[in-house]
């Protein structure tokens, strides 16, 4: 039988990397898929407390993420792509209207 | 001790699809590896006796989202990234702190919870089911569930008027069809 540490670590490095990538990425769409890997790696701990607590509430708050990151997905990609229509580019670094 | 083999495999395989979703400077194949990450976590998963969310994983992320990611890069052509003088550099810097110290936090829930000896117990025959999961989600849970459909929704609608074209340029089109 599996440790729930094991679960929760590896949890844990997968949030890691997809914060890394949220903040070293320039592309839009990379940073959206490295925010979609860091609400997986939350959803490995919601799952892995609720096999631990044998409660089923917890797969049921993981169903909601997953609808939460459909609708995330939808509008996000709706976002990138009037970004895209108006800079020609999806380079987060171009959107720099209000700094100037 | 099945399930032990099963989860080193597809942890490694995860982690190794990760790494490569932020290494890939082209999207299309961060996407790909991004795919394997929400596999290997599906096969996880079913290691914790939730078939049903193993399941929706692959219907929703690998199958929906993941397409119309796939979609939108194909769609806008995105080339590689380039490197530009103008990049925050220390952006980098912050990220490389900012993994470090969520890593550290990893290691740190390993060595407290190991010390804790936090065994899984063994599950109940009617854990994470769709029965179940369909019995709490359409009684106790069933406000939210309604709240969850009009957010749907919502975003159906939203992403339609954030991605259409901008309304004076249609209305010009008009004009210049009549003239």
């Amino acid at each position: 039988m599996t440790d729930l540490a094991l679960y929760l670590t590896l949890s844990g490095i997968l949030f890691a990397i997809g914060t890394v990538g949220v903040i070293t990425k320039r592309n839009a769409i990379g940073m959206f898929m490295c925010i979609e890997l860091m609400l997986n790696a939350v959803n490995l701990t919601f799952v892995a407390f609720s096999r631990y607590y044998n409660d089923t509430n917890g797969q049921l708050f993981v169903f909601m993420v997953m609808a939460v990151a459909a609708c995330e997905a939808a509008v996000g990609l709706g976002i990138i792509i009037a970004f895209f229509r108006n800079k020609i580019s999806a380079d987060v670094d171009d959107a720099s209207i209000l700094r100037n | 001790m099945v399930e032990t083999i099963i989860f080193f495999i597809f942890a490694g395989l995860a982690i190794g699809s990760a790494i490569s979703v932020v290494w890939h400077k082209n999207p299309l194949y961060s996407a790909i590896s991004l795919v394997g990450v929400f596999i290997s976590l599906a096969c996880i998963y079913l290691t914790l006796a939730s078939p049903f969310i193993a399941i929706t994983q692959i219907l929703v992320y690998a199958g929906a989202i993941m397409v119309l990611v796939i979609f939108v890069i194909m769609l806008l052509n995105v080339e590689n990234e380039e490197e530009k003088p103008t990049r925050l550099n220390y952006l980098y810097a912050l990220g490389g702190i900012l993994g470090l110290g969520l890593f550290a936090q990893a290691v740190f829930i390993m060595y407290a919870v190991t010390n804790t000896g936090a065994k899984l117990p063994s599950a109940e025959a009617t854990m994470g089911l769709t029965k179940s999961i369909g019995t709490v989600m359409y009684t106790q849970y069933l406000l939210p569930v309604e709240i969850v459909g009009f957010m749907l929704l919502m975003a159906v609608i939203g992403s339609v008027v954030m991605a259409r074209k901008a309304e004076v340029k249609r209305l010009e089109l008009v004009k210049t069809r009549e003239d």
